[in-house]
């Protein structure tokens, strides 16, 4: 079998698909939000670079190391407020996020 | 325009902002908490700086970095108007963080940085730049909303901020890939070249998560969910920052990417942004009503006033861009005012945040309780202030593109939203007077009676605005 373009899509739909769900669905812990976040990221760079060497266009590449470095900062970003929540909560469970609503 | 592989001259404003962030960064590390008061008035005259390079110097104008960045008359629009949330936002948050002594040489720096990042976004003419500039908003944003970090509201409303961001920037850059699969380049007006013919369906799909991605930004329904809460925990004079400058940086890039990368599937995208808008304008009109925190229901208000703002983007004219620059203009003048207003809601030297604590605030207060009535009156759009002609000038638009039926539905609801504008200005006028609030500070002051007199004078002397938001607009076809 020849591993094409629609391989790579797919996988890449698949990832992003259970990266969204885990945002959604997940009801324990934030930390799980984040590697959920982390996965949709990966998704969209499997798919960049995919569509990057079956065109032969270098930008999509690019694109996925830009993708790759903004990642890093807003996965420190997240920690660091999660850290910062847990000191005023003593609880990072998701169902307990609720003083806030109306 | 004048188009160049590479031209410094042309990111003149942000370079400043960019070059001053740093300079301000050091001086804070090495001076350290001394510093606050500096870090905080330098901060203050770089943007001022900023906006005076933006709106003065022409010569700016041109595409550059091999066509990533395009400064026009539509960026210059928008830009200084972003600055001049951030600015005002700033001058506004000095005596909150006197007050709760989160002095912190940060505050002004992480502003400065995400006005940085909105000028980036509205100038943003291809999708790596788009989201670069996006991030380095956001990520600003994140940390100012968790600002005040032993509150366990701030911190929530970051985190709450922080997951859903993450996920809408995840879902905004899987359309951008599909974008650049089907289309080949990641520059706007290559898109639009390429989709000329027929859209295929990978395309309607990577704009649909555009929109998705975009909309969450601005807040538009269905992705609202996070305002009410962030608006309502944020630090008022972050919520202030919210509900301004953010919202230009997006709402222009709507407008760009909408305009200038898929001019040829607009029967597609309308469709989207047209429910978008009618969903907004719903919500912001029915949700509003059962508020009693007025963060709270200002967040249900910028919601329905960012679909106003769309129903100009779904026309999809040069008469619709005109509406939507000025439709952000006014918003932001609302806004900051009211804002202005809620930030001097002070008794014996404490916040309060309740609609209720403005019950007789004309018999206590009765200037603050006019122009806070102004306010309102022009948010609900009541002529002749502005809030009036900004949604005349959007439907006006609606109308001649064809969409009768939007702009039939925007007018009713903006009826139906006019109820709890009005409630406001009963509860000040009418009820039972309240404790007195403490003497509003002097930029409080200021913000409030300025921004009441361009909403009730410019009226009278609409010209330089109109036909600045008129060159704006034609700038983009």
């Amino acid at each position: 079998m020849i591993i094409g373009l629609t391989h790579y899509l797919s996988l890449a739909a698949i990832l992003f698909t259970i990266g969204v769900a885990g945002i959604i669905l997940n009801h324990k812990n934030i930390i799980i939000i984040l590697m959920s976040v982390e996965l949709i990221l990966l998704s969209v760079n499997i798919n960049l670079v995919a569509f990057s060497t079956f065109s032969g266009d270098l930008t999509g590449q690019v694109f996925a190391l830009f993708i790759l470095t903004v990642a890093a900062a807003e996965a420190a970003i997240g920690l660091a407020i999660l850290v910062a929540y847990y000191r005023n909560r003593g609880s990072i469970a998701v169902e307990d996020i609720n003083s806030l609503k109306g | 325009m004048n188009v160049t592989a590479l031209s410094l001259p042309v990111v003149m404003p942000e370079l400043i902002l960019s070059l001053g962030a740093l300079a301000l960064i050091l001086i804070g590390a090495l001076r350290g908490e001394r510093s606050v008061w500096l870090v905080t008035e330098l901060a203050v005259a770089l943007l001022g700086v900023a906006l005076a390079v933006v709106v003065f110097d022409k010569r700016t104008e041109g595409v550059t970095f091999y066509g990533a960045f395009t400064n026009d008359g539509f960026a210059r629009f928008m830009k200084a108007l972003a600055l001049i949330g951030s600015l005002t936002s700033l001058l506004l948050s000095l005596d909150f963080l006197r007050h709760h002594r989160y002095g912190g040489f940060e505050f002004p720096i992480l502003m400065v940085l995400s006005t940085i990042g909105m000028m980036m976004l509205i100038s943003a003419s291809d999708f790596i730049a788009l989201y670069l500039g996006l991030e380095l908003m956001s990520l600003s944003l994140y940390v100012v909303a968790a600002y005040r970090r032993d509150d366990m509201r701030s911190s929530e409303a970051g985190l709450k901020y922080f997951v859903l961001g993450a996920l809408s920037s995840g879902m905004l850059l899987y359309g951008m890939s599909l974008m650049y699969g089907f289309s080949g380049t990641v520059n706007f007006k290559g898109v639009a070249e390429a989709l000329s013919g027929h859209a295929p369906v990978g395309v309607v799909f990577g704009l649909v998560f555009i929109i998705a991605g975009l909309a969450f930004k601005i807040s538009a329904v269905p992705f609202h969910m996070w305002t009410p809460d962030v608006y309502e925990g944020a630090p008022t004079p972050v919520t202030t920052f919210f509900a301004s400058a953010p919202k230009m940086a997006a709402m222009a890039v709507i407008v760009r990417i909408m305009l200038t990368a898929f001019p040829h599937i607009s029967t597609e995208w309308r469709q989207i942004v047209t429910f978008v808008s009618i969903a907004s304008m719903a919500l912001g009109s029915f949700a509003a009503i059962g508020q009693t925190n007025i963060k709270r229901l200002m967040a249900y208000s910028s919601i329905g006033h960012m679909g106003f703002a769309l129903v100009g983007v779904a026309a999809g004219s040069v008469e619709g861009a005109q509406g939507v620059a000025l439709y952000m203009a006014i918003y932001l003048v609302m806004t900051l005012g009211t804002f202005a207003g809620v930030l001097s809601m002070r008794r014996n030297g404490e916040y309060v945040e309740t609609i209720a604590d403005l019950a007789g605030l004309s018999r206590t207060n009765p200037s603050m309780a006019f122009f806070l009535a102004a306010m309102m009156f022009s948010l609900a759009g009541v002529p002749p202030l502005g809030g009036f002609f900004a949604k005349f000038y959007v439907f006006a638009a609606a109308m001649n593109a064809g969409l009768y039926g939007l702009a039939v539905i925007g007018v009713l609801l903006s009826a139906v939203g006019a109820f709890y504008y009005l409630r406001i200005v009963k509860i000040m006028y009418f009820d039972e007077a309240a404790q007195p609030f403490d003497a509003p500070k002097t930029t409080q002051r200021i913000v409030l009676g300025l921004s009441s007199a361009v909403l009730i004078l410019g009226v009278f002397v609409p010209a330089p605005l109109t036909s600045a938001a008129l060159a704006a607009a034609k700038s983009l076809f």
